[in-house]
């Protein structure tokens, strides 16, 4: 089972950069899929770049996230956190693949039991791998709305400071 | 605006413009309606209408200089400007409109920045547009300029050489141009990119498929009057010369192809004058191009500037009089 | 609950494998999604200015509380302007819809949103020109690109003319220079003829209005804020700046755009301009009337561009000053560069701006008079007239964030990369197709900028954000410069999400904390008041 994951591995990555970036609007998927500069396509680079890795990590044992995981997942919900998406839209893209996985494999695999066991563990993978990502886009939440009350108090900054100095007020706040 | 329902629309009104003029002339008979009349009205509207369209742009002022800047402009003597891409006198803009018509410079610049990095893949649509894009609007040029044999007698020398390099390659009798070939073949391309990628298809609307339709069809009928019904060009040419005398006679038995060929001609001129076909007089005119990037150093007018309501310094100390002179800020009036 | 009936995750995500035929875009209605869309302008703005429709309303609204013949006003105010402005005209005539600019819009590239491509938001007023304005639109309606000018239709001008920040860098690709930021300026004059604008532009444009500057600061207050900088200046250097302010006779009248006067960091740029002047004994002064560089009038209408912009030369002429200087700022170039002259010219009281300190003649403001302070500056380290130190900025690894403007409206792109290069030791570019005249907007540009919008802004930003972070990865890159007062709020930002570890700042913060001034004491912290060597700790 597993060795027909990693053997099927290029299929079920590219099937599932597929699926997630069918979550955008067709032309801009579009232009996402073909443009391969990655400077000229941010978006579609952190998805085909983050998906790669993220499968990695999923089929190996490793127990935590190496920072190399983190920052290519944290690259794809970065993103999502601030494109028109629900919670569920930015992090479910992650689900995704175990439906990735059970059309590529289901057909050739799950003769025996073990390999039905195989499947479990790499769906609870799946989920902690979601969970992590869930955290990821709730702090990037928090940091857009740190970004806004820190924005208003950059803006008048001196004049707050100033204001504190004439009267008195507390200088830190 | 639904892709198929711009593209099918387009596809029915070229369909039926090509049948009109085939039973026109094959079933009834119609030669010099579509041989003369039509003609002669089509090149009226084109040549009106161009002149219309250009003098009523013209006649809209450019209230303000606002070329685009896509080089480092004319500042202090050591710093080297770009009199191409940021213009500071005329000749600059002379050479910025030139390679902006003649090689499609911003069109070619979208590759070219890209070239540089990543795989090779990355920069297949850009490219490819200006590659198109050129090679359609070149051998339609060369197409165009071969066609004038049929209009002069003599026919001049530089048409003869045009026509015998283009069929150099003496593939076949009669010869196949190589324009003939890059041209539906450009235009296929382009037809096809407009299809192909979702972010063009989005964007087309019937005018667009419209006019490649009907470029599509003149192209077809023209290689198929020439290479395969093997049309009588010598009756083409009598009767192309005697509408320019002014003295219309078509002559019996052209096969209609030739007429649905000559007919697509009248509608593309006729419609040129109101479509987007008039990007090619409306290029020349572009603000954003045609003007130097001389803001700052020569005084450019505005011809209906007018006044306006502002706040004027006095309204402004009249406000705040006392806090200034109590903060020490000298003021006009005490 | 039948297991199988819960909603599978796909579902949630709008997944369908299947996909419907697509909605044509002139069929597809705007979403009002908070975070996204700015809020409107307050009444008492409108109010002050003159302005069409002072009321109280809300794009999620329903009801936009519009005047009931709109209708008739859009398309009066367009055949105005189509008569009046050979671009708006020619603009919505001659494109082919090649695409060229498709995925050169910043909002495109982050969002996917087709709506945001330039071609395609220049079509949503295209597509009310045919049916109204062209005959082929007339006879054929839809058949000829046409689309009837509705409430939905207007509702989504308002949305996407307010979702381009007017960077014109699909204008750099167009075959024909179509400039979108012309469309878009055109489009917001019509929003604005039935009283569709923002609060973050139109309360600036009421403040600057009245009191000279966007933040509405009275005088009294913007000394009090300049001292308070010239202390911060001798707390560093031990050196005492007597400001001239409002100064009859100076030859040199100094303009910045007033976000430096209040706003970290732009607050260290305008203590940089300070300190070099200073160094310099420039006959200059600062004014409180054109306490204003910026002018948030270039997001509102042309009128409005010039009701502002009318304030400097104005007050060149009260003070009798004899050039002008410009401070760091990215839109009030554009309105300088491209618009002041026309608008307010000719300043035939004015002189042809020469440098007192190094004679040299800056030809290229000969007519306007007004001269770009890395111009100015820039001149000054050619002709080694400034003693600098720039192993005091080691600690900084910078990049240079062309600002749109600068860049594609003026072509102002070696100056700043002179000075900069000159006052420190690391630099290192961004990749090539993001700088210059392919430099991606920060992303909240043309009024944009604030808080209310703020996941739009990041959209937008994630193309500059991306080549950063590639900077970033590769150099160790720490400081993100510009010289742009939006960018110096919106970049940090930008970073703040994107680049934590990156902070961003003004070339003249840099410049001071190099310049090597008469009399100051050793330095120890830069301008920020942060230690100016690595601590040994460090290593």
């Amino acid at each position: 089972m597993r060795d027909l994951i990693l053997e099927k591995k290029k299929d079920i990555v590219k099937r599932w950069i597929e699926l997630t970036i069918d979550t955008y609007p067709p032309e801009g998927g579009s232009f996402m899929k073909n443009q391969k500069n990655q400077f000229a396509n941010p978006v579609g680079a952190a998805i085909l770049n983050g998906a790669e890795t993220l499968y990695k990590w999923i089929m190996s044992g490793d127990k935590d996230l190496s920072p190399d995981v983190v920052r290519r997942l944290d690259d794809v919900i970065r993103i999502r956190a601030v494109q028109q998406f629900s919670a569920s839209d930015a992090v479910g893209f992650i689900f995704l693949l175990k439906r990735v996985i059970r059309e590529t494999l289901l057909r050739d695999a799950l003769k025996d039991k073990n390999d039905l066991q195989e499947l479990f563990d790499i769906d609870s993978r799946i989920d902690s791998l979601a969970l992590h990502a869930f955290n990821m886009y709730m702090k990037c939440r928090e940091k857009l709305f740190e970004i806004r009350a820190m924005e208003i108090r950059n803006r008048t900054s001196r004049i707050l400071e100033r204001a504190c100095m004439k009267y008195g007020a507390p200088h830190e706040w | 605006m639904n892709a198929l329902f711009s593209l099918v629309s387009a596809l029915i009104a070229v369909a039926a413009l090509v049948a009109v003029s085939w039973f026109g002339v094959g079933a009834i008979g119609l030669d010099s309606v579509f041989g003369v009349i039509i003609p002669y009205i089509a090149l009226a509207i084109f040549i009106i209408g161009v002149v219309y369209r250009i003098v009523d742009w013209a006649r809209v002022p450019v209230p303000f200089r606002i070329p685009t800047t896509c080089g480092q402009g004319k500042s202090l003597p050591w710093i080297k400007a770009d009199n191409l891409d940021c213009p500071y006198n005329t000749w600059g803009v002379i050479g910025r409109m030139f390679l902006e018509v003649f090689l499609f410079r911003s069109l070619f610049r979208n590759s070219k920045a890209e070239l540089r990095e990543g795989p090779k893949a990355a920069y297949a649509s850009a490219k490819w547009l200006w590659l198109f894009g050129i090679l359609f609007h070149y051998s339609f040029l060369i197409i165009v300029l071969r066609h004038l044999r049929f209009f002069m007698e003599p026919i001049p020398s530089f048409v003869e050489a045009i026509t015998s390099v283009d069929g150099f390659f003496q593939i076949m009798v009669p010869t196949v141009f190589i324009s003939d070939l890059l041209f539906l073949g450009a235009v296929t391309l382009l037809f096809l990119r407009r299809v192909g990628l979702p972010q063009v298809r989005y964007i087309s609307l019937p005018a667009d498929y419209f006019a490649l339709f009907l470029i599509l069809g003149i192209g077809i009928s023209g290689v198929l009057m020439r290479n395969f019904f093997k049309v009588d060009l010598l009756g083409v040419k009598s009767l192309a010369i005697s509408l320019f005398t002014l003295h219309p006679a078509p002559p019996p038995g052209i096969h209609p192809i030739f007429y649905v060929h000559l007919f697509l001609v009248s509608v593309l001129i006729a419609y040129f004058p109101f479509s987007k076909l008039m990007h090619a007089g409306g290029v020349f005119l572009s603000p954003t191009r045609n003007l130097a990037n001389v803001n700052r150093s020569e005084r450019y007018v505005n011809p209906w500037n007018y006044p306006v309501k502002v706040h004027t310094y006095e309204e402004y100390e009249n406000d705040y009089r006392e806090k200034m002179k109590e903060c020490g800020i000298p003021v006009d009036k005490e | 609950m039948e297991l199988h009936d819960l909603p599978k995750p796909q579902d949630l995500m709008n997944i369908d494998l299947n996909k419907p035929p697509e909605t044509g875009w002139m069929d597809t209605p705007t979403v009002f999604r908070n975070g996204t869309y700015s809020y409107p302008a307050a009444g008492k703005n409108l109010k002050i200015l003159g302005l069409a429709n002072p009321r109280q309303w809300s794009p999620a609204d329903e009801d936009w509380k519009l005047p009931e013949n709109w209708k008739e006003i859009i398309l009066q105010g367009m055949k105005e302007r189509l008569e009046k402005y050979r671009s708006f005209r020619l603009f919505m005539d001659i494109c082919v819809r090649c695409g060229a600019c498709a995925d050169k819009c910043h909002f495109f590239i982050g969002s996917g949103d087709p709506k945001n491509m330039p071609v395609l938001r220049a079509e949503l007023i295209r597509s009310v020109y045919r049916n109204d304005f062209t005959l082929l639109g007339k006879m054929l309606g839809r058949l000829g690109g046409g689309r009837e000018l509705t409430i939905d239709v207007l509702k989504e001008w308002f949305y996407y003319f307010f979702q381009c920040t007017e960077c014109r860098r699909c204008s750099v690709f167009c075959p024909y220079g179509i400039d979108t930021a012309e469309v878009t300026m055109i489009g917001r004059e019509l929003l604005n003829l039935v009283g569709l604008n923002i609060n973050w532009v139109i309360e600036p444009v009421a403040n600057c209005y009245r009191t000279g500057n966007h933040l509405g600061i009275p005088p009294h207050g913007l000394v009090d804020m300049w001292q308070f900088m010239t202390d911060d200046i001798e707390d560093i250097t031990g050196i005492k700046i007597d400001l001239p302010i409002n100064k009859k006779g100076a030859e040199i009248l100094f303009v910045t755009p007033s976000g430096d006067y209040f706003a970290d960091p732009g607050t260290y740029t305008c203590m940089g301009y300070m300190m070099l002047f200073h160094e310099l004994g420039l006959d200059y002064t600062w004014s409180t009337y054109a306490s204003e560089g910026g002018n948030f009038g270039l997001f509102t209408s042309h009128e409005m561009i010039k009701r502002l912009n009318a304030k400097i030369y104005a007050e060149a002429k009260r003070l009798g000053v004899k050039w002008i200087i410009g401070g760091e700022c990215g839109h009030m170039w554009r309105v300088i560069h491209q618009y002041m002259e026309t608008m307010n010219g000719p300043a035939d009281f004015l002189e042809e701006p020469v440098s007192p300190i190094t004679g040299t003649k800056f030809e290229n403001a000969k007519q306007s008079k007004m001269v770009h302070i890395t111009e100015f500056t820039s001149d000054l380290i050619k002709n080694g007239k400034l003693k600098l130190d720039p192993s005091r900025n080691d600690k900084i690894i910078a990049t240079y964030h062309d600002s749109c403007n600068t860049a594609r409206a003026a072509g102002l792109l070696e100056e700043p990369r002179y000075v900069i290069r000159n006052i420190m030791n690391n630099f290192y570019e961004m990749p090539e197709n993001t700088i210059r005249e392919q430099t991606f907007c920060c992303g909240g540009g043309a009024g944009l900028g604030n808080d209310e919008n703020i996941e739009m802004r990041m959209r937008g930003a994630f193309p500059r954000a991306s080549a950063l972070r590639h900077v970033v990865d590769k150099h160790a890159v720490n400081r993100l410069l510009c010289m742009c007062a939006i960018d110096r709020a919106t970049l940090t930002a930008l970073c703040h999400y994107w680049a934590p570890d990156v902070t961003v700042g003004g070339i003249h913060e840099l410049l001071a904390n190099a310049l090597v001034m008469k009399g100051e004491k050793e330095r120890t912290v830069d301008l920020r008041g942060e230690p100016l060597g690595d601590e040994e700790e460090d290593e």
